[in-house]
């Protein structure tokens, strides 16, 4: 295999994917052989986005059995609480009347405690599989569209708990159905799940003049509505002002979601609480948009997904997180074009990308996320894990904790953010903590084949030839240059 | 200002013979002579800190309805801590009040950067950048300050400025040498491997052996000055309170960084903020403990240290629908250190009614702070009158503010 084509092929396995698996997989030669066909054959089976396992659960069942505990705590407490005030009643009639022998009180049982671990359980299965899932693919270009999207629209586990049990069952259920969809459709289904609406803070929000807003103390908050103006859809130089920003939280009020009590449909569902939503026209944007129940907000979002300025932000940070910390513009250009033309179609959309010959020669710059780092990592070795937890802690330790960025406009997408001396010290130690697991079974020589082949450089091959032991040299494989950038 | 002025001026004419000289030279002459080994660590408070919840201005007569349910007073089971009569600070803050009355705090009000709009993003980039608008990120002020740091001072000399964290933060960025150090969770790695791997970067990738390099350098002063130190707790006070304990190890050092920054997150309190317990209590506490940490750790170089805590924007004066605050304008930033002329309130108050507030929904920010991180680089670092206008471009009119420092 010649360097040329097996340069390619890196471009077609790193850049766009997961990196080469290990083993007899040969997906190196055969990326050299059609480079953009490697990566595009993905996209033509239609189901390939999805996730579908039959122990991840619904984001309705998950939110139900958080109510559950919930309600079993409260029941609980007040349990406590009254056999304390009973004990305290007892033993003031003992005080008062010495003489007597105090009968047994007869307590009631306690109710059970509820386990909360189960949160921790549905989160930790949710990330198995999204991980599981990125070993499966001989590229894994459309697992890296749900990794961008989901970093795009992303929620943070440590919000609370119903955000934490639901951030694997956003990502299956709002993001995978849509990314080689219409943006259109993606972002309605991402403003309607109720991790969104629990994390930007949209399930409590109330209109001002609406009937709760008139009876209660609760009212309007502003925060979702800002957020999918800068971070979602127009990006914050988009056109808007303070005064689009509180139009559009006033047409998203009503948008919760279902509690306990099942008033509105089934617990734990997207619903509209016309009682709490702002009456009224409300213009955005200098549109008006009269009062229409939810679909006052459902045409407001239509129209930002295809508004110009969408189109240019989402064409910007996919060049960016795809190609290069600094865009360029040109392909920026061409990807928004093809965007506003096809009617946001994401499909359309990751195919030009694809095809762009800029893409192809644009050179391997970029670090590899933690994220893709764990992943290309456990792809070579051929490893698919079978526990989840070496990675959550691996990720966190590298500043990017999964479903937990620091704030709503996710994880940086730029080497400055990465290829930091406390960010390379924690993968050198986790490259280290792999390279000891995996011991002497695995040959670096071949690890080194699979990921590079012809495109390793002298000096690697030489560093590799002559490292102390198979462990170290494993670890200087995956600290490699050829294996950090794509 | 005032307060060392007339010191510096007898040294000076006894050496010059009442020469005349430029006069913003006079403390780098002063600091020179006394040997100072100062200190400088901002912390980036992102999310948007309530300056109005954690130093409620109790004696403002708006200030209780507009912050509504989550307003202070200094009644009650919790009562806020009384500053100077009209200002208080949130109960969380235990060590900050003490440094107060130490003369070794100072709190700015009703201040903010120059910027107006309302996006975390942006108002953090303009904070930390020190640019007078959105859009720079190339390079942060602290680390422009570094750059121009007084030529012969002991601080000059000290190396490289810290970010503590899993990344740099932007306030650090730029040309000047910065290093990195976070606390380790993991066994340590061979030093023959990391030289291995140096050499092969140093081949075949100069960008990552320099940062190989740096990582490397920063780990062995961490591991000589802490022997066994972990991020210990997952709640939010030992996730400030950590970071800061090994900064201060690094600082205090004879041969580590003498400049450091730090982010902690959480700030941006839209539900259920919390009064004189709940969230924004718990994040106080935090902050409150980590310049503990700083003061502990420091020990005797504290009397030379300053921390500043800042944040991109202020929240509402009013409480929104959801017992929280949105975003904002002005609001406050702490001082504390040995270095300070303390235990006062630096604040134009600009009122609490309606037509006070800054677009009638924010508390109006009077100071600008950049005066005041212009005024610390000034008489803290020795920063002269001329350079520090490259610091913080396009803001003369924010004229440095003198006599923070003792």
């Amino acid at each position: 295999m010649a360097a040329d084509s097996t340069q390619q092929a890196l471009v077609a396995l790193n850049r766009f994917g997961f990196g080469a698996r290990g083993g007899n997989s040969g997906d190196l030669a055969a990326a050299a052989s059609d480079p953009r066909g490697f990566v595009l054959a993905e996209l033509t089976s239609p189901r390939s986005t999805r996730l579908e396992n039959p122990i991840l659960h619904s984001t309705d069942a998950l939110l139900s059995e958080l109510y559950g505990l919930q309600q079993q705590e409260r029941a609980y407490r007040i349990a406590v609480n009254q056999q304390s005030a009973n004990q305290q009643a007892a033993n003031g009639q003992v005080a008062s009347e010495p003489t007597e022998t105090p009968a047994p009180q007869p307590f009631a049982p306690l109710p059970p405690q509820p386990n909360f671990n189960v949160i921790a359980e549905r989160f930790r299965a949710e990330a198995l599989a999204r991980i599981q899932r990125a070993h499966a693919p001989a590229c894994g270009f459309v697992e890296r569209l749900v990794t961008f999207w989901s970093n795009h629209f992303c929620i943070s586990a440590i919000k609370g708990p119903g955000v934490r049990v639901t951030a694997g069952a956003f990502e299956r259920e709002a993001i995978r159905p849509h990314v080689l969809g219409r943006f259109a459709d993606l972002l309605r289904a991402v403003e309607q799940h109720p991790a969104m609406l629990f994390y930007l803070d949209n399930a409590q929000s109330i209109g001002p003049n609406s009937r709760a807003g008139q009876n209660g103390k609760r009212g309007l908050n502003e925060n979702l509505a800002r957020e999918i103006m800068e971070l979602h859809t127009l990006g914050v130089d988009g056109g808007y002002t303070q005064a689009d920003v509180t139009a559009f939280a006033r047409i998203i009020t009503g948008w919760t979601v279902v509690g306990p009590a099942a008033r509105l449909g089934t617990p734990g569902t997207f619903t509209f609480n016309a009682n709490a939503h702002e009456p009224g026209a409300q213009t955005l944007l200098r549109k008006t948009y009269a009062e229409d129940g939810v679909a006052q907000g459902e045409q407001a979002l239509d129209d930002l997904a295809r508004h110009p300025s969408t189109a240019k932000f989402i064409a910007t940070k996919l060049v960016r997180h795809f190609i290069a910390d600094d865009p360029p513009q040109a392909l920026v250009d061409k990807l928004a074009n093809v965007f506003r033309d096809s009617d946001g179609d994401l499909k359309a959309v990751s195919t030009a990308l694809v095809n762009d010959p800029l893409s192809w020669s644009t050179p391997l710059t970029k670090i590899r996320s933690p994220y893709e780092f764990l992943v290309a990592s456990s792809r070579l070795f051929a490893r698919t894990p079978d526990q989840p937890q070496r990675y959550l802690g691996a990720l966190a330790l590298m500043g990017a904790p999964l479903w937990q960025p620091p704030g709503p406009n996710g994880f940086a997408d730029t080497n400055f953010a990465w290829a930091t001396p406390n960010g390379m010290k924690a993968r050198l130690e986790i490259s280290n903590q792999i390279a000891k697991r995996l011991g002497n079974l695995t040959d670096p020589e071949e690890a080194l084949d699979a990921a590079a082949g012809a495109a390793a450089s002298a000096d690697l091959k030489q560093t590799i030839g002559r490292a102390e032991s198979r462990e170290q040299a494993i670890a200087l494989v995956l600290m490699s240059p050829e294996f950090q950038r794509r | 200002m005032a307060s060392n002025l007339p010191h510096a001026t007898r040294r000076q004419l006894l050496v010059t013979g009442g020469a005349l000289f430029a006069w913003s030279y006079l403390p780098h002459f002063a600091r020179a002579a006394d040997a100072r080994d100062p200190r400088f660590i901002a912390i980036i408070l992102r999310g948007a800190l309530d300056g109005l919840g954690a130093v409620p201005p109790i004696g403002d007569p708006s200030y209780a309805a507009l912050h509504g349910p989550i307003a202070l007073s200094l009644t009650g089971d919790t009562p806020a801590l009384p500053l100077d009569g009209f200002f208080a600070l949130h109960p969380s803050m235990t060590n900050l009040v003490r440094l107060y009355g130490a003369r070794q705090a100072t709190i700015v009000h009703a201040t903010a950067t120059a910027y107006r709009d309302r996006s975390h993003f942006d108002g953090q980039d303009v904070l930390e950048s020190g640019y007078a608008g959105a859009g720079r990120t190339d390079s942060g002020w602290l680390n422009r300050a570094v750059s121009v740091l007084p030529k012969g001072e002991r601080i000059a000399a000290r190396g490289k400025a810290l970010g503590v964290g899993p990344a740099t933060p932007l306030i650090l960025r730029g040309g000047a040498p910065v290093t990195g150090w976070t606390p380790s969770t993991l066994p340590a790695v061979q030093d023959d491997l990391e030289q291995r791997l140096l050499a092969l970067y140093r081949e075949r990738d100069k960008a990552l052996a320099t940062v190989l390099t740096e990582s490397l350098d920063i780990e062995k002063i961490a591991q000589r000055e802490a022997g066994g130190m972990r991020p210990v707790g997952g709640n939010v006070i030992e996730a400030m309170r950590t970071p800061a304990r090994g900064a201060a190890k690094l600082l205090a050092a004879d041969d580590g960084p003498r400049i450091a920054a730090l982010a902690f997150d959480g700030w941006d309190t839209h539900a259920n903020e919390g009064g004189a317990t709940g969230r924004l209590a718990q994040l106080l506490a935090g902050l409150d403990a980590a310049i503990a940490e700083f003061e502990t750790g420091l020990g005797a170089a504290w009397k030379d240290t300053v921390v500043v805590a800042i944040t991109e924007f202020g929240r509402t004066a009013k409480v929104n629908g959801t017992t929280g605050t949105d975003h904002g304008t002005g609001t406050v930033a702490f001082l504390a250190g040995g270095a300070l002329a303390g235990g006062k309130m630096v604040a134009d108050w600009p009122g609490l009614r309606d037509e006070q507030l800054f677009e009638k929904r924010d508390l109006k920010a009077t100071t600008d702070l950049r005066a005041v991180l212009k005024g610390l680089l000034v008489d803290h670092l020795n920063i002269g009158m001329a350079q520090i206008e490259g610091v913080f471009p396009d803001s003369t009119s924010a004229k440095p503010l003198r006599g923070l420092i003792a």
